[in-house]
C-alpha cells in the first residue's frame, strides 16, 4: 500500500500532509471562522448529490443539543467507484482529521464511520489506527490540549445494502433498523442519528477538509472551475489501459480524462455509476463539474465492442435488487423499465411502449421518496436517449440492423 | 436502553416529526403559505395533506391512514413545491416555511397515474373476485384515475400461498399494495410487531418472524390489520359457509347471540352513516335468514359484571381482611381476547390478574349448551351457537381448546360484523328496512350495562353501577347523575378514577354466603383505571412493572382494540376515530333509553342465579361454566 501511495499525485487530495495537522490548525480557530473558510471554499458534498457542505455544517451546529453526530458515509456502494476504499487505505489521516475537525465546527463528541460491509477487511487496520491517534492526543479527552474538545471515533460495519449509501437510510441502519429512507424534512441536521442532530458527509468531502483548513479557501478556489472549486477523485475502470483512482481538477474534459487513462475505441461513459448517465462520444467534450458532467467519481468506459442494451440491463438488473422496496415508484417502476429491457432484447418491444417506459421513468425521477430512486432511471433514459439506434436495433443485430 | 430506542419500535417514523406549536398565534407559530393560488396561514409542522385537508382540497392517499403514523410509501399524495426539484408526498411535508404549492399540476398528475398503474400492474387477481369489491380503495384510486386499462401489464400467476392458519386474521400477500399499514398498525398502534417488510426490491413483502405461519406467530388476533388494510390482503377467517350449512340442516337448533357493537356499525355496511344502532331491525333479519333463536349477548355480560364483581370483591376480601398476599390485585378485565392473549405473551407474571370470569360470548356458549338445552329440552349436541362479534380474536376464543365446558364446543363460530353483513346480503334482506323485533327468551332483553360493554370504559362503568349498589346500598344515580359514570367514558387512552367509599349498607342476599359485612371497605378509595388498545395496555403494565399508580388500582379495565369493541377488528371497513366515535355515541344512545340499566337488576339474571346457578356468583356451577384459566405463553405459541 505505502508503495502505491507514493504514486499518487494531486492538486488537493494527494498533496502533502501531515497527520494532525488540520487539526492543530482548525482548534486555533474560532468555529465561525472555520465555517467562513469552508463556506468560502464552496466545498460541496463529494458522495455526488454536491450539497454544499459549509452549508450542513452550520445546520447542524446551529441545532441545539446536547448530543450531535458526525458521520463519516463510507459505505461505497456506487458500482464503479473506489476512491473512498483508496482514501481509506492509503489516507486515513485525512478522513479522521477531517471527522475531528467536523466534530469541533459542529460540536460533536462522537464520530462514527459506517464502513461498507465488503470492506470488512480495513476494520482493524483503522481501529489500529484510531488507537493511534488517541495515544497522540488527536482523539480523546481535550484533544491537543484544547480544554473541553472530547471527540472520538467508532467504526460501524454495513451490511450490504445498497441503499444504505443514502444518509437517513444509513442512519435507519445504524440505529439498528431496516435500511429505508425516512422522510424529509426533518432533515438529518436537525434529527439525525438517534433523533439527535446528525451531519452525514462522504469520505472525500471529509477528506478535503483537512488541507482546506491548512492551506485556506482561496489555495483551494485556485483549482477546479468557479461553481465547482478544488478537485475531485475519479475511480476509472472499464476498457482502458491504466484503470484506477485519478485525482483531476473540477472541469477537465471526459476527453482528457480517457487520453490520461489510455482509453482507446471508446464508444461511451458512464460517469456518476449505474445511478449516472452515459455519455456517447459527441458529448466526451463535457467537463466534470457540478455544473456539467456531475458526478460522485465513478467514470466506466466502454469501448466498440460493448453493447450498450447489455451495459444497461447490467444496471437495471442492480437497481431491482437494491431498491429497498418502500416506495411504489421505485420498487416497481425499476422492474418495469427491466422488463422493457428484456421486451428489446427479444424483439418484443413496441415503440409505444418504450416511450411509456421513458415518460415512467420521468416519474421515477420526481415522484421517489430517494435518491435511489431518481436516479435509477438516468441510465436508462440517457442510453436510450444517445444510443437509441444501437438499442432498439438489438434484436436484428444492432447498428441499424447491422449496417 | 435509551429513552429514544425503548419508544421507537421499529421502522416507526413516530419521533421523526416536527410538533406543531402549542401556541399557533404565537410570532413563528405560523407559517404563510400558497396552496394553489390560495393565500393562507397554517401552524408551522402542519402536513401540506392537513393543510389541503382542511381547505377542502383533495389529494389522493393510500399508505396514509388517520390512526397512523406517516408512512410516505406510497408516493400518491404528491405534490409540487416550487422550488423543489422533486415532487412532495404531502402526508410527510411538514410546511416549516412559507412554500408555494400545486396539487394538480401536469407532473403531479402523471406521477399519480402512473404510480397507480405500477401498483395494479403488480396487484394479482380481478376486482369481481374478491371481497373487498366496492369497499377497496385501490379499486376507489383506479376510477378516480380513470383507470381503463393496464398501462404496464397485470400479474398473470400469483406469488404468494394465502396463509389461513390463523384461527383470526387471513393474509393473501397477492393482493398487498406494501403501504405497511398493518406493519405501522401492529408495530406502531398496538405495538405487538409481529408483521415487518421482509427482504428488498421486487422481493419485498410483508411477512412474520423468520416468514412462520400466522399462527405460529405471538399474534395476539386483534385484527387491527384487517381493518387498516386498503386491499384484499387481510381478512378475518370466514366461517360462513358452516354457518349456512348448519342453517340448512334441519336436525341443527342454530342459535345467535349478538354483541352491542356490530348492531352499531353494521349499518355502514349498508350504506348508513356510523352512528346508527340497528339491534331490532337485526333480530328480525336473523330470524329471516334462519336463526332459531335470537339472543342478547349483554345477557351474559350482566352475568359477567356479577361474576368479576364478586370475584373482585372476594380478591379485595382476602388481600384486605385476610391478609393473604398471594391474592393478585388488581384484578384486569378479561372480556377481550386480544388482550388476553397479549398478556399471555408480553405480561405472563400477571396472568394471575386476569378475571377468571370468562368474556360474554364464552359464558353465553356455555349457559346455552347447558341451562338453555336443559330448559328448552333441546339435546345441547344438535344445538349450534354463532357469535356476532365486532372482533376477530373472538374467532381465537372460542377455537381455544379449554372452552368445552358445558361437554361440547361452547361457541361453535365467531362471526364478524362484515361477514354477518355479508350474509344478510346473501339471503337478499336489506337490513335498514327490516321491521323491529325484540330478542328471544328466555333471556329477552338485558341491562343497558351490558350494552355500553362496546365502549372503553364501558366494562368499568357496568361494573361500577352494580359494585356501588351492592356495596353501599345507595342508588348509583345519588353519584353519577343518571348513572352515567362520565369520568371512564371517552377516548382518551388510560383513563384513571379515584372513589372513595364513604358508606356501606348491609350485604345483599345474593353475595351473604360470601362475605360477612362490608365494613373492611368503609374508607377504602376505589382506584380503577381503564385502558384501549394494546399500546395503551403496555403503559399501564410498565407502571404497574414499576410499581407506579396503576400498581395500586384495585380493578382495571383492558381492551385489545382501539377504541374498544367498537373499533375491533371485525368491524366495517373504515376506521377512524371519528367513526369509532359515532359508533360509541350510537350505543350511550340507546343505552340511555333503556328501562334497565344495571347488571343487578336484569330480571334474567336473578331467574338464572335462582334457578340454575343456585350458588351464586363465584358458586361452583359459575367457576365450571362461566370462569375459566389462561396459558404463560411467552414467547411461545401453545
Amino acid at each position: 500500500m505505502e508503495n502505491t501511495k507514493k504514486e499518487r499525485t494531486g492538486k488537493v487530495i494527494f498533496s502533502e500532509y501531515k497527520r494532525g495537522g488540520g487539526i492543530i490548525k482548525a482548534v486555533s480557530m474560532k468555529r465561525d471562522e472555520i465555517l467562513f473558510e469552508l463556506k468560502n471554499s464552496k466545498l460541496k458534498g463529494r458522495g455526488g448529490a454536491g450539497f454544499p457542505t459549509s452549508t450542513k455544517w452550520m445546520l447542524t451546529a446551529a441545532s441545539i443539543s446536547e448530543e450531535k453526530y458526525i458521520i463519516c458515509n463510507a459505505d461505497e456502494g456506487e458500482p464503479g467507484t473506489f476512491k473512498d476504499r483508496v482514501l481509506l487505505a492509503e489516507y486515513p489521516e485525512l478522513v479522521f482529521d477531517g471527522m475531528v475537525i467536523a466534530g469541533y465546527t459542529i460540536g460533536a463528541k462522537t464520530g462514527i464511520v459506517y464502513l461498507r460491509g465488503e470492506y470488512e477487511y480495513l476494520l482493524q487496520p483503522l481501529k489500529d489506527y484510531l488507537e493511534a491517534m488517541r495515544k497522540d492526543n488527536l482523539l480523546g479527552k481535550d484533544i491537543l490540549g484544547k480544554e473541553g474538545f472530547d471527540f472520538d471515533i467508532e467504526i460501524f460495519l454495513g451490511s450490504g445494502a445498497y441503499v444504505c449509501g443514502e444518509e437517513t437510510a444509513l442512519i435507519e441502519s445504524l440505529e439498528g433498523h431496516r435500511g429505508e429512507a425516512r422522510n424529509r424534512p426533518p432533515y438529518p441536521v436537525n434529527t439525525g442519528y438517534n433523533g439527535k442532530p446528525t451531519s452525514v458527509n462522504n469520505v472525500e468531502t471529509l477528506a478535503t477538509i483537512p488541507h482546506i483548513m491548512l492551506k485556506g479557501s482561496d489555495w483551494f478556489n485556485s483549482v477546479g472551475t468557479d461553481k465547482s472549486t478544488g478537485s475531485k477523485l475519479m475511480s476509472v475502470s472499464g476498457d482502458c489501459e491504466k484503470p484506477g483512482v485519478y485525482e483531476i481538477p473540477w472541469g477537465t474534459t471526459i476527453n482528457e480524462l480517457l487520453e490520461m487513462v489510455g482509453a482507446e475505441n471508446t464508444k461511451a461513459v458512464q460517469v456518476g455509476g449505474a445511478s449516472g448517465f452515459c455519455y456517447p462520444k459527441s458529448q466526451f467534450d463535457r467537463k466534470f463539474g457540478y455544473e456539467d458532467a456531475a458526478t460522485g467519481g465513478s467514470v466506466i468506459i466502454f469501448n466498440e465492442n460493448r453493447k450498450m442494451l447489455s451495459v444497461l440491463k447490467n444496471f437495471m438488473e442492480f437497481f431491482v435488487e437494491e431498491s429497498c422496496g418502500q416506495c411504489t415508484p421505485c420498487r416497481i417502476g425499476n422492474t418495469k423499465l427491466l422488463e422493457g429491457i428484456e421486451m428489446i432484447e427479444k424483439g418484443e418491444h413496441t415503440f409505444t411502449y418504450i416511450n411509456k417506459l421513458k415518460d415512467l421513468g420521468s416519474t421515477m425521477q420526481v415522484s421517489s421518496k430517494c435518491g435511489l430512486g431518481q436516479s435509477s432511471p438516468n441510465s436508462f433514459l440517457s442510453i436510450l436517449e444517445n444510443f437509441k439506434d444501437e438499442v432498439l436495433n438489438y434484436n436484428n443485430g444492432g447498428d441499424n440492423g447491422g449496417i | 436502553m435509551e429513552e429514544y430506542k425503548k419508544d421507537r419500535a421499529p421502522v416507526s417514523q413516530k419521533p421523526h416529526i416536527i410538533e406543531k406549536p402549542k401556541n399557533p398565534e404565537y410570532i413563528g407559530g405560523s407559517v404563510k403559505i400558497q396552496l394553489n393560488e390560495k393565500e393562507l396561514v397554517v401552524p408551522t409542522g402542519t402536513t401540506i395533506l392537513e393543510a389541503c385537508k382542511d381547505n377542502n382540497v383533495h389529494i389522493p392517499t393510500l399508505c396514509h391512514h388517520p390512526d397512523l403514523c406517516v408512512g410516505g410509501v406510497c408516493r400518491l399524495c404528491v405534490v409540487e413545491v416550487e422550488g423543489m426539484r422533486t415532487l412532495q408526498a404531502s402526508c410527510a411535508f411538514p410546511i416549516t416555511a412559507p412554500i408555494k404549492v400545486n396539487t394538480s399540476t401536469p407532473m403531479v398528475r402523471k406521477a399519480r397515474k402512473h404510480i397507480i398503474d405500477l401498483l395494479l400492474s403488480e396487484h394479482y387477481g380481478e376486482c369481481y373476485a374478491c371481497f373487498r369489491n366496492n369497499n377497496c380503495e385501490l379499486q376507489s384510486l383506479a376510477k378516480e384515475y380513470g383507470v381503463d386499462h393496464y398501462n404496464f401489464g397485470h400479474i398473470k400467476e400469483p406469488r404468494f400461498e394465502i396463509d389461513n392458519s390463523s384461527y383470526s386474521v387471513v393474509r393473501d400477500m397477492d393482493k398487498c399494495v406494501l403501504c405497511k399499514r398493518c406493519v405501522r398498525t401492529c408495530i406502531d398502534l398496538q405495538e405487538v410487531g409481529v408483521l415487518e417488510a421482509i427482504d428488498r426490491g421486487d422481493e419485498t413483502h410483508i411477512g412474520t418472524f423468520f416468514e412462520k405461519p400466522l399462527s405460529d406467530v405471538i399474534c395476539i388476533n386483534c385484527g387491527q390489520c384487517i381493518n387498516r388494510c386498503p386491499t384484499g390482503a387481510l381478512r378475518a377467517n370466514d366461517p360462513r359457509d358452516e354457518i349456512w350449512a348448519a342453517i340448512d340442516d334441519p336436525n341443527k337448533h342454530v342459535v345467535i347471540q349478538t354483541a352491542p357493537s356490530p348492531r352499531a356499525a353494521i349499518g355502514e355496511e349498508f350504506g348508513l352513516e356510523a352512528g346508527h344502532s340497528l339491534t331490532k331491525e337485526l333480530n328480525t333479519a336473523l330470524r329471516r335468514i334462519g336463526f332459531d333463536k335470537v339472543f342478547d349477548t349483554n345477557f351474559t355480560a350482566d352475568l359477567t359484571i356479577l361474576e368479576e364483581g364478586t370475584e373482585l370483591l372476594i380478591r379485595l376480601y382476602k388481600a384486605l381482611v385476610e391478609k393473604d398476599e398471594n391474592v393478585a390485585v388488581p384484578q384486569f378485565t378479561s372480556c377481550s381476547p386480544g388482550w388476553v392473549k397479549y398478556l399471555e405473551h408480553y405480561y405472563t407474571d400477571y396472568i394471575d390478574n386476569l378475571s377468571t370470569a370468562k368474556s360474554p360470548q364464552q359464558m353465553f356458549g356455555a349457559v346455552i349448551k347447558s341451562f338453555y338445552a336443559q330448559e328448552s329440552k333441546i339435546d345441547a349436541k344438535e344445538i349450534v351457537t354463532v357469535a356476532v362479534m365486532p372482533c376477530s380474536a373472538k374467532k381465537f376464543e372460542c377455537n381455544r381448546p379449554e372452552m368445552v365446558d358445558s361437554g361440547y364446543k361452547d361457541v361453535d363460530y365467531g362471526l364478524t360484523t362484515r361477514e354477518l353483513a355479508q350474509m344478510i346480503k346473501e339471503a337478499g334482506i336489506h337490513l335498514p328496512e327490516m321491521p323491529k323485533s325484540e330478542f328471544d327468551d328466555p333471556f329477552g332483553n338485558a341491562s343497558g350495562a351490558g350494552l355500553i360493554f362496546g365502549a372503553t370504559g364501558g366494562v368499568m362503568e357496568a361494573a361500577l353501577r352494580t359494585v356501588i349498589e351492592l356495596v353501599t346500598g345507595n342508588k348509583v344515580e345519588s353519584i353519577f347523575e343518571n348513572a352515567n359514570i362520565l369520568p371512564v367514558r371517552g377516548f382518551e387512552g388510560v383513563k384513571y378514577v379515584e372513589l372513595p367509599i364513604t358508606e356501606v349498607g348491609p350485604v345483599p342476599d345474593i353475595l351473604k354466603h360470601l362475605v360477612p359485612n362490608w365494613d373492611w371497605l368503609k374508607g377504602v378509595t376505589l382506584k380503577v383505571a381503564v385502558a384501549h388498545g394494546t399500546a395503551n395496555a403496555k403503559k399501564v403494565m410498565e407502571d404497574i412493572k414499576a410499581g407506579g399508580k396503576f400498581s395500586e388500582c384495585q380493578f382495571i379495565e383492558f381492551m385489545g382494540c382501539p377504541g374498544g369493541c367498537i373499533g375491533g377488528g371485525g368491524q366495517p371497513i373504515p376506521t377512524s376515530e371519528e367513526i369509532r366515535r359515532k359508533r360509541a355515541e350510537a350505543i350511550y344512545e340507546e343505552e340511555a333509553g333503556l328501562p334497565i340499566r344495571k347488571s343487578h337488576e336484569n330480571p334474567h339474571v336473578t331467574y338464572i342465579y335462582e334457578n340454575f346457578l343456585t350458588e351464586g356468583p363465584c358458586g361452583h356451577k359459575s367457576h365450571k361454566l362461566l370462569h375459566t384459566d389462561y396459558v404463560k405463553r411467552g414467547e411461545y405459541i401453545a
